[in-house]
């Protein structure tokens, strides 16, 4: 991942291609984008996520051009935006529907918007050539859209949004309507895109693991608002608060009373008649105060014995066994009803593995396993 | 589902209902005879005759003028309407104005003429081919946009927001987006509006003045003074036309139809 070298939202003195400035949107009764402020840089590929009436998809449309914002105001290269028409915009939309132009055949769809510019005509031939080429779909170049399958129409589709160049391509959940497998390979294909043709990318997605394969930096939205905007990885290890914790992978959360227990160390009090659990935080918690406690299950190891070293070990009886073939899942109830999940990789034979439902099994891990959360 | 006889009783009486009379028509259209019910053998002498009567041949020429005039401006209007009231930005009372277009399509045809003629008399307009194109193109445009806004609802609404992406402008968008796609639908309207002002009569009798009468004019003023086969002859010749109007027109929207499915069953 290209993480480490590409961070321009870490240069303070980095221009940002896209900049919601107090941006509100409202339809009637309902608001759909609340007092935003987001930048986005130049090269980036980044991914708006949320569950559906989030208000991702309105942010697009109004980089699109297709909403205006109820208040606030949208610079791309420093240029207010808002009164401009989506015809005047150096801005691209890959449609959910692909909206491809049935009447016309894949090169005439990738020439559309070419054509409408006034380009001459050997360079929009050797453009529409290069985006076939891009998107291999030279052998297609004559067929309606009827006539090819729903992932080359999803490549057409991105050949057409590309075509003119646009300094900003905005994707609408450009692969839901691809199965699995191919969705997958079509994620990496779009990152390749991406990188070579330096275009800033804007998706909108409602699958987490979809916006963590492909993004520079994702951006989690609930009811309108963001929740956090960090690169997948600080997401994922580092979630700001439950809500999030719960949107991105699996989790387990448990709530207990921060206690203060040494330097950015605390413990959380979680059960009557249980040890407390020591966390590592960074952020300081009042005493007593309230707080939920997030390890990823595959921070959990599950064992027979308690391991002489572990910090934090919670005994429980294996209530389910969820087998995926490369991972298992154990579900084990500890104290209270309590349900934790701990996730192992199968590195060997399922006959050489040792738990079984009723098993009783210790659950640990280390203090900065875990991430405290406030909320 | 099997047929039994019960169906093709019933079958076999709700069309011999619905044909018979024009059946007869046709049949007596081809009689040698002068006497309109008395067979006497097979002739085709009364289209010959047809050919050669001046007076018809006139009433067949406006009519045909004011079909193709009325039907194209009952086109453009019906599909523009359709278009205003279907992606027009919602303005108070767009739903009474949905209900209004069609309510001329349930309005008695006497009705409809009457006022027409009180109106073009008000404006002192001078009645004859033009005020008959005018009173069917008010009557055809609501069918027009009947057929019309049926298509434009089914059709995404992101193939226009798509051309917009692409840097059209609103009325590139229509015109080279929406207006192929919707084609068909367009072309059955106007192939229906053309059949209904073929055969109109009320209106057009109401309309009309001295100098212009269509054939359904003709054919009526014309029966008052006794049914002659070459009437018959002159209302077979209508039925094909209008038969082949709106076979036509069904079989273009049928075949977008079946065009369309494909393509949706082939996105998913």
């Amino acid at each position: 991942m290209p993480e480490c070298a590409f961070a321009p939202w870490t240069d303070p003195g980095a221009e940002p291609l896209i900049r919601f400035r107090n941006v509100t949107k409202r339809f009637g009764d309902f608001t759909a984008v609340r007092d935003l402020t987001l930048d986005i840089y130049e090269h980036e590929f980044f991914a708006l996520l949320g569950p559906s009436g989030c208000g991702k998809t309105t942010m697009m449309r109004m980089l699109a051009g297709f909403e205006t914002p109820s208040s606030g105001h949208i610079e791309l290269a420093g240029q207010n935006i808002v009164p401009v028409p989506p015809n005047k915009r150096a801005v691209n939309m890959m449609f959910q529907s692909y909206a491809l132009f049935p009447h016309l055949n894949v090169w005439d769809n990738i020439a559309f918007g070419l054509k409408r510019d006034g380009m001459p005509k050997d360079a929009l031939r050797e453009r529409v050539a290069e985006m076939l080429k891009l998107t291999h779909l030279e052998r297609f170049a004559r067929r309606k859209p009827h006539q090819i399958s729903g992932g080359q129409r999803q490549r057409v589709a991105l050949a057409r949004s590309l075509a003119k160049a646009p300094k900003l391509l905005l994707l609408d959940e450009p692969m839901g309507a691809l199965d699995k497998k191919l969705r997958q390979e079509t994620q990496f294909e779009l990152m390749d895109i991406q990188e070579k043709t330096g275009t800033t990318f804007v998706i909108v997605t409602h699958d987490q693991e979809e916006a963590m394969t492909v993004a520079s930096r994702v951006a989690v939205m609930d009811e309108g608002e963001l929740i956090q905007v960090a690169t997948p990885s600080a997401i994922y290890e580092a979630p700001n608060c439950v809500y999030v914790a719960d949107f991105i992978g699996d989790v387990n959360i448990i709530e207990g009373a921060a206690h203060r227990a040494g330097e950015d160390r605390y413990t959380v009090h979680w059960a009557d008649g249980q040890a407390p659990l020591m966390a590592a935080s960074d952020k300081a918690f009042s005493p007593a105060q309230n707080a939920f406690l997030a390890i990823r299950p595959e921070k959990v190891l599950v064992t027979a014995e308690r391991p002489a070293d572990a910090v934090n070990a919670i005994q429980g009886r294996i209530h389910d066994i969820a087998y995926l073939g490369n991972i298992s899942t154990y579900h084990v109830e500890v104290a209270g009803g309590r349900m934790l999940k701990a996730q192992t990789a199968n590195t060997r034979r399922i006959e050489n593995r040792g738990f079984t439902w009723e098993n009783r099994v210790w659950l640990s891990w280390d203090s900065t396993a875990g991430v405290l959360l406030e909320r | 589902m099997r047929l039994s006889w019960f169906n093709i009783t019933s079958l076999t009486l709700g069309f011999a209902f619905l044909y018979l009379p024009m059946i007869i028509l046709v049949i007596y259209s081809f009689n040698e005879s002068r006497l309109v019910t008395v067979w006497t053998g097979f002739s085709t002498k009364w289209y010959g005759e047809l050919l050669s009567n001046q007076a018809f041949l006139d009433a067949a020429w406006v009519t045909l003028k004011v079909a193709v005039f009325s039907s194209t401006l009952a086109t453009v209007l019906g599909t523009l309407a359709a278009y205003a009231l279907v992606r027009g930005a919602r303005f108070p009372g767009r739903t009474l104005f949905s209900g209004m277009i069609y309510a001329p399509l349930v309005m008695p045809e006497v009705i409809t003429g009457l006022s027409l003629l009180l109106l073009f008399i008000g404006i002192g307009l001078d009645r004859g081919v033009l005020t008959i194109v005018l009173a069917h193109t008010t009557f055809a445009m609501c069918y027009v946009s009947v057929v019309v806004s049926s298509r434009l609802v089914s059709f995404d609404q992101s193939l226009e927001e798509a051309a917009l992406d692409l840097g059209c402008s609103p009325w590139d968008a229509f015109r080279l987006v929406t207006l192929p796609i919707i084609a068909p639908a367009v072309i059955s309207g106007w192939l229906l509006a053309f059949t209904l002002s073929l055969d109109d009569l009320v209106i057009a009798s109401f309309t009309t003045g001295p100098s212009a009468t269509t054939l359904p004019i003709k054919i009526f003023s014309a029966v008052r003074l006794g049914v002659s086969p070459e009437i018959n002859a002159l209302s077979t010749l209508m039925i094909a036309v209008v038969t082949l109007g709106v076979i036509i027109a069904s079989l273009i929207s049928k075949r977008n139809f079946v065009r369309e499915q494909q393509g949706v069953a082939g996105r998913h």
